[in-house]
């Protein structure tokens, strides 16, 4: 459905978007995701023909961005960062203005705005301004707008920013339903919302793509080891290095454990030890540092699992790509010993 | 059709905010002051003139139409960037324009659509002011003809000014910067033809020919000069064809 090659977008002084390439299927919902300033809302720009990439294609149902960006425009539904509307207008009003500049026929636009009103659920603020409506609505308004002409491919830019939890529950379910019908790229800085929401996820970092996977590939790549916090007491309330010394090597001996590293203490008073604890792949060992420390007559105050962050991600993902690319490196490493 | 549809939306939005109504009052209260003191002159002249046993009656057009008319189209200056200034700004700042630039429309619809609707506002600016001259078909006899040129002038000179206004909105998020920008472009086109009182070297005549006032002073008198008319829509069409220009800038740069 969507087919990008080699698209880049170069400004006077930097590379916003750098020789991207990758294909969405029919019917998929596919994330793109990444840090604020990644060049995500770049390339969402050049598939909707905002703007023109300075080099490399792209194509949207087999029409190109260049050559044809009255048959793209005409295919895509589009939902920027912040909803496009008019705060002024009245929902419906403003749903038919859209309707009418996307092309959808005279005698169905009524029908196709109640169709699409009922879908995102603001029938019951149809005849209220805009701009009176609560964040949450407008979000929906603009996603409205986004699907009025039915479009085959759905782009949507950070679609839950600026939601509160309940509304982004609401969103993301409310995305989901459209997939049926819709191809959907959907843009965020948010690992859990691509876990909730999309098959296949692409990864893009200054500029580049660092990895496009499906989602289940890329989880277990990236749950295999775990890293666990853990937060100590000793019996008497008193620390010493001496004693956190030996909390240390009793969760170093812990089966599955890789590496242990303390974490220097606040002020000399604070009875606590903490310490990040990394496991092997494959290895479940948070009950076991439990039972490690319990036995020993400590006190477990704090045990949990810390999710990766986005940028452990990246780090992760960029130091596996790097080292795969690097993979003969023994040789040169031999030669630089002598 | 999609250009009348853009149009739809930008007059329902002016009408929706006081911005029509107050320029509308604004114009309104000002040129009717202006006819009411020209009226007055004209009774007190012509009532001299009958005193002084002139035979033939003092001339409506020359002393109310004219002097009307003139009022106007100075004034009309300062009411082009109250129309103008939000045209393209308003959309940039709060990004519907990507819906826009996003939908299957071309940019020449969207331009048109938009300096359409201001044109419209302006037409209906010039039509309450109108009720002024009605009122002296309904106590005098005017020659309605010189009062249509005159009107036709205002209305080429209100849309070659609202062009160029649609232009400067197109190159800036912000509706003040717009407006100000406007405002003095269109002082500036006023008081070009000043040079040309103590100089008429071929450099100032050239000077003077851009003025927008220079080419108003034939309307103003009821002669339909095809030079001046060529003019106004001359600049109506280079105005809108910089936005165009400005609105790629848009796609480049955003």
């Amino acid at each position: 459905m969507i087919k990008v090659e080699g698209l880049t977008k170069r400004y006077a002084r930097n590379v916003a978007v750098d020789h991207i390439s990758f294909e969405v299927e029919k019917g998929q919902i596919v994330g793109f995701l990444g840090p604020n300033g990644a060049g995500k809302t770049t390339t969402m720009r050049m598939l909707t023909c905002f703007m023109p990439p300075t080099e490399g294609s792209a194509t949207v149902a087999g029409f190109d961005v260049r050559e044809n960006p009255m048959e793209v425009k005409r295919r895509i539904g589009y939902l920027p960062e912040s909803p496009p509307v008019y705060p002024e207008m009245e929902v419906i009003e403003y749903l038919e203005f859209v309707g009418r500049i996307k092309g959808v026929p005279k005698a169905s636009l009524k029908s196709r705005i109640d169709e699409v009103m009922q879908k995102t659920a603001i029938s019951d603020v149809r005849n209220k301004e805009i701009g009176k409506l609560s964040k949450g609505y407008r979000q929906r308004v603009g996603l409205a707008q986004a699907i009025v002409h039915n479009p085959d491919v759905l782009i949507l830019d950070e679609p839950t920013s600026g939601l509160d939890p309940h509304q982004i529950i609401e969103t993301r379910d409310l995305i989901k339903g459209l997939s049926g019908d819709h191809t959907i790229i959907l843009s965020t800085h948010i690992l859990p919302e691509v876990e909730a929401m999309c098959q296949r996820v692409m990864i893009i970092n200054k500029g580049k793509l660092v990895a496009t996977d499906t989602m289940e590939n890329l989880s277990s790549r990236l749950h295999g080891a775990e890293t666990v916090a853990v937060e100590v007491l000793s019996r008497d309330g008193t620390s010493s290095p001496e004693w956190v010394r030996s909390v240390q090597e009793k969760l170093e001996k812990v089966a599955g454990v890789s590496r242990v590293l303390a974490k220097e203490a606040k002020d000399s008073n604070d009875s606590r030890a903490r310490f990040t604890v990394e496991s092997q792949t494959g290895s479940h060992v948070r009950p076991e540092l439990a039972r490690a420390v319990v036995e020993a007559g400590w006190q477990l105050n704090e045990l949990h699992g810390m999710g990766l962050s986005l940028e452990e991600i990246f780090l992760e993902l960029t130091a596996s790509s790097y080292k795969e690319k690097s993979e003969p490196a023994p040789q040169a490493a031999a030669e630089e010993a002598k | 059709m999609n250009t009348w549809t853009i149009a739809r939306k930008e007059l329902s939005s002016y009408f929706r905010s006081p911005i029509a109504y107050g320029v509308m009052c604004f114009f309104a209260l000002i040129v009717g002051f202006f006819f009411f003191s020209a009226v007055r002159f004209f009774l007190q002249q012509s009532l001299q003139a009958t005193m002084m046993g002139q035979s033939v009656p003092l001339n409506v057009n020359e002393w109310v139409v004219r002097n009307v008319l003139n009022n106007m189209s100075v004034v009309g200056l300062f009411i082009i960037p109250m129309i103008t200034m939000r045209l393209f700004a308003e959309e940039k700042r709060t990004g519907t324009i990507e819906l826009l630039v996003t939908s299957p429309l071309r940019d020449s619809e969207i331009i048109l659509g938009k300096w359409l609707a201001a044109f419209i506002l302006y037409l209906t600016i010039l039509a309450v002011t109108a009720i002024n001259m009605l009122v002296l078909f309904a106590y005098g006899n005017p020659d309605w003809r010189p009062m249509a040129v005159g009107y036709l002038g205002l209305i080429l000179q209100g849309g070659c000014l609202l062009s160029i206004g649609t232009f400067i909105s197109a190159t800036t998020r912000n509706q003040i910067v717009a407006g100000v920008a406007t405002f003095g472009v269109c002082l500036l086109l006023w008081v070009l033809d000043w040079v040309s009182q103590f100089d008429s070297s071929k450099l100032f005549s050239v000077i003077s020919y851009l003025s927008v006032t220079s080419h108003f002073e034939s309307f103003m008198r009821g002669v339909l000069d095809s030079k001046d008319a060529i003019y106004y829509l001359s600049v109506i069409v280079f105005g809108l064809f910089m936005t165009s220009r400005a609105m790629e800038s848009i796609r480049w740069r955003a």
